[in-house]
């Protein structure tokens, strides 16, 4: 599905990666590792089409996906370090803007039983910025159970969330995969559930 | 859950959140509205208020001051999308990302543009204006403003990820003001003079036109770079 071929991304006289070639294929999640400044946001901003690689491309369905991005986004989820989460804006407020940006629809209740499994009761219509920062992220990542992308991208998912809420998005990576998705995300931490379809990257750091 | 494949609701989404977060925080409409008429009163103060003089510079002022509020709020179009990630969604959603730029270029005409554009007249008193110039004062604007809410956005989408890019857009964007200010004030000064002034309406409402359909797309590419 995803086609990573020849891939060289060079920033400020420095090389973070050469020649990077991998896929990633319906059912597959892929965990990019690598210490801080190694390049792995660099990698994900280039494979969502935000920044241009120095080398490469980027094939998504076998077609380069700066040539037809409108439709290359239709497939793509992707949640980086910035969430995207306005802090002005409630909860509520944030998601029905974020599935109108994206063409999804889904009404009131739903979204409110899903800001509820996500431990957020009684907190959907007050300012985000009020909240934890794990509850702000945890407002971003409804978004995985309200989309219908084939590839998801996850920059640090994992960040400032209780090993609950850990768990719980490895279950529905889980779900993702069975479906027949695909999950590109780096982390830190050691996923704790076990997948069948993981692979790993590794990017050194170069000097 | 089902996918909606609607322009209007991209259109609609995007604009109701910039009006809601600047109603929100209401010092975003009120302080360059209070600017605008805290320039305009600050002339008879300096030049003196002798009644001929404030009128005979009186379209000058009021355009100016103008120019000067919609600088204001220009900054804040992008700066906390850009800072939040939220630029990042809109350039990944499946709709052109020249759309939402237009949602948001129409939300900032709205609740910077459109209040100058309703106070203008009773400011407009305040320079002795003569009563026939007014209604040219308020067409001018009507049509300017939106003008000037797209040249300047080009200016804030191109410095939105500069730390500093506050001066600098004013300095890229002030230049590209000079034509709306050139004919706009000279439609005012014409019908002063009793004359017809639809020549300079026409002439703005064509750059209107072209900045309609241009500038979005002009604006989603300095994004697309300042992103990347």
């Amino acid at each position: 599905m995803l086609e990573i071929k020849a891939l060289t991304c060079i920033k400020q006289d420095r090389c973070l990666f050469e020649s990077l070639n991998f896929s990633l294929l319906p059912g597959q999640i892929m965990q990019v590792e690598g210490p801080n400044g190694a390049g792995k946001t660099s990698l994900l901003r280039i494979i969502s089409g935000f920044s241009r690689p120095d080398e490469g491309n980027v094939l998504f369905n076998n077609q380069n996906v700066t040539d037809d991005y409108d439709s290359f986004a239709e497939s793509l989820l992707f949640i980086g370090h910035k969430t995207g989460v306005n802090l002005q804006l409630n909860a509520y407020e944030n998601i029905q803007h974020w599935l109108g940006v994206h063409s999804y629809q889904c009404d009131k209740d739903e979204i409110y039983r899903l800001l509820g499994k996500l431990g957020l009761v009684g907190l959907e219509d007050v300012p985000v910025r009020t909240l934890s920062a794990g509850q702000q992220r945890r407002v971003a990542l409804v978004r995985l159970w309200l989309n219908q992308a084939k590839l998801w991208i996850l920059d640090e998912p994992f960040t400032a969330l209780d090993k609950c809420g850990v768990a719980m998005l490895q279950s529905r990576f889980q779900e993702h995969l069975d479906g027949g998705g695909s999950i590109l995300l780096t982390t830190h931490q050691d996923l704790t559930s076990s997948f069948d379809s993981l692979q790993t990257l590794v990017l050194e750091y170069r000097h | 859950m089902q996918a909606s494949n609607s322009y209007w609701t991209l259109f609609c989404n995007v604009y109701r959140k910039d009006v809601t977060l600047a109603f929100r925080q209401r010092a975003e409409i009120v302080n360059p509205l209070l600017f605008f008429l805290i320039v305009i009163t600050l002339f008879p103060l300096a030049i003196g208020p002798e009644p001929a003089l404030l009128a005979r510079m009186a379209p000058g002022i009021i355009w100016v001051a103008a120019l000067l509020s919609t600088m204001l709020g220009l900054d804040k179009i992008f700066r906390d999308d850009f800072m939040d990630g939220s630029l990042e969604q809109l350039i990944a959603s499946p709709y052109p990302l020249s759309l939402a730029v237009l949602a948001k270029v129409a939300a900032h005409w709205t609740t910077a543009g459109l209040p100058m554009v309703v106070m203008a007249p009773v400011f407009a008193l305040l320079m002795n204006l003569e009563s026939q110039a007014l209604s040219a004062t308020v067409l001018t604007l009507l049509i300017g403003t939106p003008l000037l809410s797209f040249i300047g956005a080009i200016g804030a989408g191109l410095t939105v990820g500069l730390q500093k890019g506050g001066i600098l857009m004013s300095l890229l964007v002030l230049p590209l003001y000079i034509p709306v200010l050139i004919f706009a004030t000279s439609a005012i000064d014409t019908s002063i003079m009793s004359l017809a002034y639809s020549g300079q309406l026409a002439i703005l409402g064509a750059m209107l036109a072209v900045a309609f359909v241009a500038a979005p797309i002009a604006i989603s590419s300095a994004l697309r770079v300042s992103v990347s």
